[in-house]
């Protein structure tokens, strides 16, 4: 944790998404440019060897910050730092493009489906000239296919012939396949049953202590964020609402929404129990709430919350981005369950 | 449940897919019953055949899928050998079905309320005038606001979660004795899936509808279903009071499946898992079909396929409960 | 290879292929159509090029099943005494030939102007595809003419007939290009989304490369269909150019030319010399677009 530089770091990180009708027909109807604020100024870092997680629901901008993290999108504003270097700086270098990898989604689209298992592992290998004799990359590929749990002889196999899980474990040999250090994982194991999610989740948690990777971690799954996080980072409409230790987030969530976000998960421990949801739903990142983004749906919002945006404040070991926190109402909401029966 | 008569009754239903390489058995000697406001859970894997015995019930099995074998009974009745339009009435009128994806049950043409009142007024003896009324009532019932002027809206002009209350009105106005729902909450975020349970739950008490919940999500069965049935590769592993094999499950499989799911309460080092893959229906091996990933397998498991056996607290298709074995 | 034939015969294509008997007829009509034209010069019973053998005594010779018919020429002959089957086979030669290479050419151009229109996007994706609307606003058949009038303007007449067999190519090539080139930047921008194509971006696979290697090889199955229609098309727009006379020279005729030769005696009675050339484009057209379509159908998996 002590270590100078962080591995990755985000600073003021914005990303707007010009969504306007074309210029011809906005003219017709006499429309205002419509921007998407996907990721609208957040701020957060990783140090080497550990995991931040980013949670929040669909449209909070989680996987928008994943694809700004490895340099497929652009930011609108502020700066995301690799190892001490700015990313586009790094991203003109194949040593340090190198470093970096993401694992994605969809298992089914992850993988192109017309090249064989080793084709698509040794990629990486061919596009950076890490290994260059053909046995050699095909010694590479079977020792990759071996660290994932596969056989080396699935190498000739086409995508087509695995399950989920294993097409997954094929992704992951091959974003390990260039030595990476960095890991941008977007919901790695949300197309996944639970079975072979654990399989995964396992794996990667083995490979981080065998490697010493860095994560960035997407998810819109509590529970499954709380297994793999050392931090995590809440967002909601583009912004963090709660930036914390993960354990500190469990025990005691600080933001209302982060407390309405675990009161609404259905656990397993809940048989037949009732329980409140929070009402409303996310409103459209293109016409955010003005104030708190999340006051239309918050039982401490005040006047203040409206007028106002809150900035990510320290509370704690937490930093949380709420008026009320900072202003102590926050006793007001009661704790979610989880953490109470945690306490 | 009670002593009273089942509302829902499946009987040993197999359902084959005949494919060029020889028939697909996706679904086998699947037996359950649903007693009238009950809520039974169904679980599983992709793939084990949970929405597939939800599409059997309510008629619509994807071809060239087919039922091979068994009885499906609706009140007493055989519903399985029905004609395709006797149970497309059915099926608005006693039988409500609930999917996944509200954009494939709303039509993009229609407002909501002219879908409403259409249902209403072919189901239940009321004039478009009151059936309007009921259908403004619905709307306002599911947690819709401004029920009465949101009415006239087309399905696009209502957010996701919107337009799932809409398909649960939409699926209830009839007032059916059974609902199938398949993966209700699955396409919303978490703080809508809870709403939408919430009032899945409310509905079904108030009006003692009986539910089919067809998920993968173990937290929304646990919170929802009076019982549950956990399928695994097409057949009923287990079937049982939701808090025993949440809990205590007793077939392996249940077991495995419960302990991988990862705990919101704590951080566990290391995460139950199954290894390997449920096999794909072309190669399901003999004898029980989880029997090369079962822990506590044994050489009967291998050459016998077990049906459902009494465990105690719930029934499982395992053959630990075989009195016999236990003996011997 | 082996390893690859086998699994072609295990595939769906394969297996649909076998179950619909009329692609399986379209398939044997369409063999013998190729291998009849392809191998014209080794297997025609006659040369209808060969100026010596000909003979005036034996033009206007009904099929060989009618009264004054010989068995000589089966389907007869024409005014300058040619044995008509050899002339189809020679004529289906040339039919074949620009149709496919018109084709071809559409082909590549199409699928490179889709890819990148798709992949790169935005200004280079506007401009190209205003190209395609504007050039879909007229008849293929009127820019096949056009070109072909500007060729014939611009350059002198030897010359022209030396390069008529590829000014129709061209005419018929460019005038069915954004065909293509719609099909591959519908599947591209598809494809482009997909997360195998950001993960190579993420490793930073130049462009090119990712187009070549990463897009195209998962956008040929439509390509493969419309190709396969196209064909049909342009083996039908040479004909309609040849019969209106601005097609392939008359020293090599084509199955267009045979039936605008043969027209003039339509009516006299020698029927056989436009029909039997007429027939024979049926039977290749029908055959290839019969395959066209159980092709679309076969690799559409919504319809399986």
């Amino acid at each position: 944790m002590a270590d100078a530089t962080p591995m990755f770091e985000v600073r003021d990180l914005a990303r707007h998404f010009d969504v306007s009708r074309p210029f011809l027909q906005r003219l017709v109807a006499r429309e205002e440019k419509r921007i998407l604020r996907a990721v609208d100024g957040i701020s957060f870092a990783i140090p080497k060897g550990t995991t931040l997680s980013l949670v929040g629901e669909s449209g909070c901008g989680k996987s928008t910050v994943a694809r700004l993290s490895v340099g497929l999108y652009t930011p609108t504003a502020g700066a995301v730092i690799f190892d001490g270097r700015d990313l586009a700086e790094a991203r003109a270098l194949a040593d340090q493009r190198r470093r970096m990898q993401m694992i994605f989604q969809d298992p089914y689209a992850s993988l192109n489906p017309r090249w064989r298992v080793a084709d698509i592992i040794a990629e990486p290998i061919r596009a950076f000239g890490l290994v260059t004799s053909h046995s050699a990359q095909q010694d590479r590929v079977a020792e990759l296919l071996t660290q994932v749990g596969l056989s080396p002889l699935d190498r000739q196999k086409f995508p087509h012939e695995f399950s989920g899980g294993q097409r997954q474990r094929i992704s992951i040999a091959r974003a390990l396949s260039s030595n990476p250090e960095f890991l941008v994982c977007d919901e790695p194991t949300s197309a996944l049953d639970v079975s072979v999610q654990a399989q995964i989740l396992n794996l990667m948690k083995e490979l981080q202590q065998r490697l010493g990777l860095t994560y960035l971690f997407i998810s819109h799954n509590l529970a499954v964020v709380r297994q793999v996080s050392d931090r995590i980072g809440v967002m909601y409409l583009g912004r963090l609402a709660e930036l914390a230790p993960a354990e500190t987030l469990f025990r005691t969530p600080r933001h209302p929404y982060t407390r309405a976000l675990m009161e609404a998960i259905p656990d397993l421990e809940m048989t037949g129990r009732e329980r409140i949801p929070v009402g409303g739903e996310v409103p459209s990142p293109i016409t955010p709430p003005s104030g708190c983004a999340f006051h239309p749906r918050c039982p401490l919002a005040n006047d203040r919350c409206k007028r106002e945006r809150p900035e990510l404040k320290p509370a704690g070991d937490a930093m949380v981005a709420c008026h009320a926190v900072e202003e102590g109402r926050d006793d007001a909401m009661p704790m979610p369950a989880i953490a109470r029966d945690a306490a | 449940m009670s002593n009273t008569a089942p509302l829902l009754q499946v009987k040993n239903l197999r359902v084959e897919f005949p494919t060029r390489r020889g028939t697909l058995v996706a679904l086998d000697d699947v037996s359950f019953d649903i007693a009238p406001g009950e809520v039974l859970g169904v679980v599983g894997e992709s793939g084990a055949g949970k929405s597939m015995t939800g599409a059997a019930i309510i008629g619509l099995l994807e071809p060239p899928g087919r039922i091979a074998r068994g009885e499906i009974l609706f009140a007493g009745k055989r519903i399985d050998n029905l004609r395709y339009e006797q149970m497309r009435r059915l099926r608005g009128k006693e039988i409500g079905a609930i999917f996944q994806d509200p954009l494939t049950t709303l039509n993009p043409l229609y407002t909501v309320g002219h879908q409403l009142v259409e249902t209403i007024t072919t189901h239940l003896p009321l004039n478009p005038a009151e059936a309007r009324k009921r259908a403004i009532e619905w709307l306002e019932h599911v947690g819709i606001p401004a029920a009465a002027q949101r009415i006239d809206s087309y399905p696009h002009e209502f957010s996701g979660g919107m337009r799932q209350r809409v398909v649960i009105a939409l699926a209830l106005c009839a007032e059916p004795k059974l609902i199938v729902a398949d993966e209700p909450t699955t396409a919303l975020d978490v703080s809508i899936q809870a709403q939408v349970i919430a009032l899945l739950k409310t509905l079904a008490r108030e009006k003692g509808t009986a539910m089919m919940l067809v998920t993968h999500d173990m937290g929304v069965i646990a919170e929802t279903a009076d019982r549950v049935a956990v399928m695994y590769a097409g057949r009923i592993a287990e079937i049982g009071p939701v808090r025993e094999v949440v809990k205590h499950a007793n077939h392996p499989y249940s077991a495995g499946l419960m302990a991988s799911i990862p705990p919101l309460d704590r951080r566990v080092e290391r995460l139950a898992q199954i290894d390997g893959a449920m096999p794909r229906l072309s190669a399901i091996p003999q004898g029980c079909a989880y029997n090369p990933r079962c822990p506590q397998v044994f050489g009967k498991c291998r050459e016998l396929r077990p049906d459902l056996l009494d465990a105690v607290t719930t029934r499982a298709a395992c053959w630990l409960y075989d009195t016999e074995t236990a003996r011997g | 290879m082996a390893a690859a034939i086998a699994r072609f015969f295990d595939s769906d294509v394969w297996w649909s292929f076998k179950r619909s008997p009329v692609t399986v007829a379209s398939a044997i009509v369409a063999a013998i159509c190729i291998i009849g034209a392809a191998l014209a010069p080794f297997i025609a019973p006659h040369n209808p090029f060969d100026l010596a053998s000909l003979n005036l005594i034996d033009a206007f010779k009904p099929p060989s099943w009618a009264e004054e018919g010989t068995a000589e020429y089966l389907l007869g002959t024409d005014d300058q005494g040619r044995d008509m089957l050899s002339a189809i086979m020679y004529g289906a030669r040339v039919s074949l030939l620009v149709g496919l290479s018109a084709t071809l050419f559409a082909t590549l151009l199409g699928v490179s102007v889709g890819l990148l229109a798709g992949y790169v996007g935005g200004a280079v994706d506007g401009l190209l595809m205003r190209i395609c609307d504007v050039q879909l606003t007229f008849p293929s058949i009127l820019v096949a003419l056009l070109v072909d009038g500007v060729v014939r303007a611009v350059v002198p007449r030897e010359v022209h007939d030396q390069i008529a067999l590829f000014v129709v190519i061209f005419a018929i090539g460019i005038s069915e290009w954004p065909k293509f080139a719609r099909t591959v930047r519908g599947s591209t921008l598809v494809e482009r989304n997909k997360e195998y194509v950001q993960a190579a971006r993420v490793i930073g696979v130049p462009k090119l490369r990712i187009m070549a290697s990463h897009v195209l090889p998962n956008v040929v199955g439509p390509v493969l269909v419309v190709a396969t229609l196209n064909l049909g098309l342009a083996i039908l727009a040479e004909a309609t150019l040849s019969f209106l006379g601005v097609g392939v020279p008359p020293t090599q005729p084509s199955l267009g030319t045979l039936i605008r030769i043969g027209n003039d005696f339509l009516f006299s009675g020698e029927w056989w010399i436009t029909i039997f050339p007429g027939l024979a484009l049926v039977a290749m057209v029908l055959s290839v677009n019969l395959l066209g379509d159980w092709l679309r159908d076969a690799l559409n998996p919504k319809l399986r």
